[in-house]
């Protein structure tokens, strides 16, 4: 019944070295836990027989490294996923960025964008959305290209329209898009306010400066020593006042930011105040 | 129940899905307050009853219950909650790590997700128990706990509130023993005085 193959931890570090030797792409901080699962997933997805075979494949066809950063990377996503946490950047965060003449939102790591249209609905909820930009970036191409077309299954809409509701929606959530047959797609006037690009948290530096970065469900990815590395660059690129939101199980509590920054009562939410 | 095999484990992984509170706080309060040995718990469950869940489960034991967080190194003397809406992996350094890839088996936590990752880093000194449900998950995790000389507990059907998920682990016969709830208590309280 079980036909899985199990990789081992030299022959993950195997992958890993090619990837970094091959291609530049350096896997090394992500956890090794996830990375192992993921592989593992992906040899029964493509019927790899062996570890060898997977490897072989990896050192022979460069086209091949497209669908394996695809597939190791989790790209899972929703809209308003924690409807509370949406009420938060409603209630405590936009007030307090709203009199800016220009805002900037920064979304690293928006999969296939679920979280950067809700906070486009948001935006302009609190008639902000005119005045707003939402750069929003991921390290796989294929989730950047799905983001920027904001077209989603309308077997979601139920759902999504239920956390919508639950995060403070205000209006009906159907306004904001049109269904065609089996998917909606949703308004032109909320995917103009955002640019699309891809961005690696590895290796790629600040391009702006935010009022607000968005990175949720991103760093549990990562250990210890890119996370902190990552809050550097986070750091770097968020305005003084401006705040950082993390996943609701991620903190800025251990990282060397951390003094700068104040806690938005218990949500996921930091200001920087130094 | 094998004597020699007893007290090698050096942690604990509990599922649970419909039903297995009420097992869960009875066990619990049967356990050695000395208890050393890390228990994590992996439970299905909506996501905002997370500090409930250790709440509750703290009024029946004086070791520590805590949820654990993403990059928590496992510590001796503490009953973990695994966060709901979050897979639970396990590194080799001993720390935790949280996944929110796709459910498996309509579950995050998915038990099976747990118990693999865990015997894949603790092999032999591992076990893993699966109480009450009326899902399938945890069957094949606890296969795999098996192939990596792990020990597979199941609560016993009869004293399960919802028999299906221990019931399916024993047909697929991937469990060493069959244990109702004061039983298992017991044999975590002697894992624990073999250890120290
Ligand atoms: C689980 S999704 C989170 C999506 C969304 N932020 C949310 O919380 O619903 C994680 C995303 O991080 C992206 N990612 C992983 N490593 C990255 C890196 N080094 N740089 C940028 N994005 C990365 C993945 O491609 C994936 O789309």
């Amino acid at each position: 019944m079980r036909t899985e193959i199990h990789i081992t931890e030299e022959q993950l570090q195997l992958l890993l070295n090619s990837l970094w030797d091959l291609y530049g792409y350096d896997l090394n901080n992500y956890s090794k836990a996830s990375l192992t699962r993921r592989v593992t997933r992906l040899m029964a997805l493509d019927r790899f027989p062996s570890f060898a075979e997977l490897l072989y494949k990896v050192k022979s066809d460069k086209h091949y490294l497209k669908h394996l950063i695809e597939e190791i990377t989790v790209n899972v996503t929703e809209m308003f996923r924690d409807p509370p946490f949406y009420k938060a950047l409603r209630n405590l965060v936009l007030p307090e960025i709203a009199s800016k003449p220009f805002i900037r939102i920064w979304h690293a790591g928006c999969a296939t964008g679920e979280e950067v249209f809700s906070m486009a609905i948001l935006l302009h909820e609190c008639n902000l959305l005119n005045k707003s930009l939402l750069y929003a970036t991921d390290i796989n191409p294929d989730v950047v290209e799905k983001a920027k077309k904001g077209i989603f299954p309308i077997s979601q809409m139920k759902e999504y329209s239920e956390n919508y509701m639950a995060s403070g929606g205000t209006g009906d959530f159907s306004q904001y898009y049109t269904a065609k047959y089996d998917h909606v797609i949703f308004n032109k006037s909320l995917r103009e306010r955002m640019i699309y690009s891809t961005h690696n948290l590895v290796s790629d530096s600040s391009f702006n400066e935010f009022q607000l970065v968005i990175c949720r469900n991103v760093l549990i990815y990562f250990d210890k020593d890119l996370q902190s590395r990552v809050f550097e660059l986070f750091d770097n690129s968020i305005e003084q006042l401006g705040y950082l939101a993390l996943g609701a199980k991620e903190t800025l509590k251990f990282s060397g930011i951390y003094p700068k920054y104040k806690q938005v009562e218990k949500e996921k939410i930091w200001r920087k105040e130094k | 129940m094998a004597q020699g095999e007893i007290g090698i484990s050096k942690l604990v992984l509990i599922g649970g899905s419909a039903g297995s509170l009420e097992a869960l706080l009875d066990i619990v309060s049967n356990l050695d307050s000395a208890m050393q040995i890390p228990i994590i718990l992996v439970l299905h469950r909506k996501s905002s009853s997370d500090s409930l869940l250790s709440d509750l489960l703290s009024t029946k034991t004086k070791i520590a219950v805590k949820e654990i967080e993403d990059k928590e190194k496992v510590q001796a003397a503490h009953i973990y909650v695994a966060p709901g809406d979050y897979h639970i992996l396990f590194e080799a350094d001993g720390t935790v790590a949280l996944d929110d890839s796709e459910k498996v088996n309509y579950s995050r936590p998915s038990i099976d997700v747990a118990f693999e990752s865990a015997a894949e880093i603790y092999g032999a000194s591992l076990c893993c128990m699966l109480l009450s449900g009326a899902n399938s998950d945890g069957t094949n995790g606890l296969r795999y706990v098996k192939e990596r000389k792990g020990v597979a507990i199941a609560q016993a059907p009869q004293a399960a509130e919802v028999a299906f998920m221990p019931q399916n682990a024993i047909d697929n016969r991937v469990v060493d023993y069959v244990l109702d709830n004061k039983e298992i208590a017991n044999y975590l309280n002697r894992l624990n005085a073999e250890k120290a």
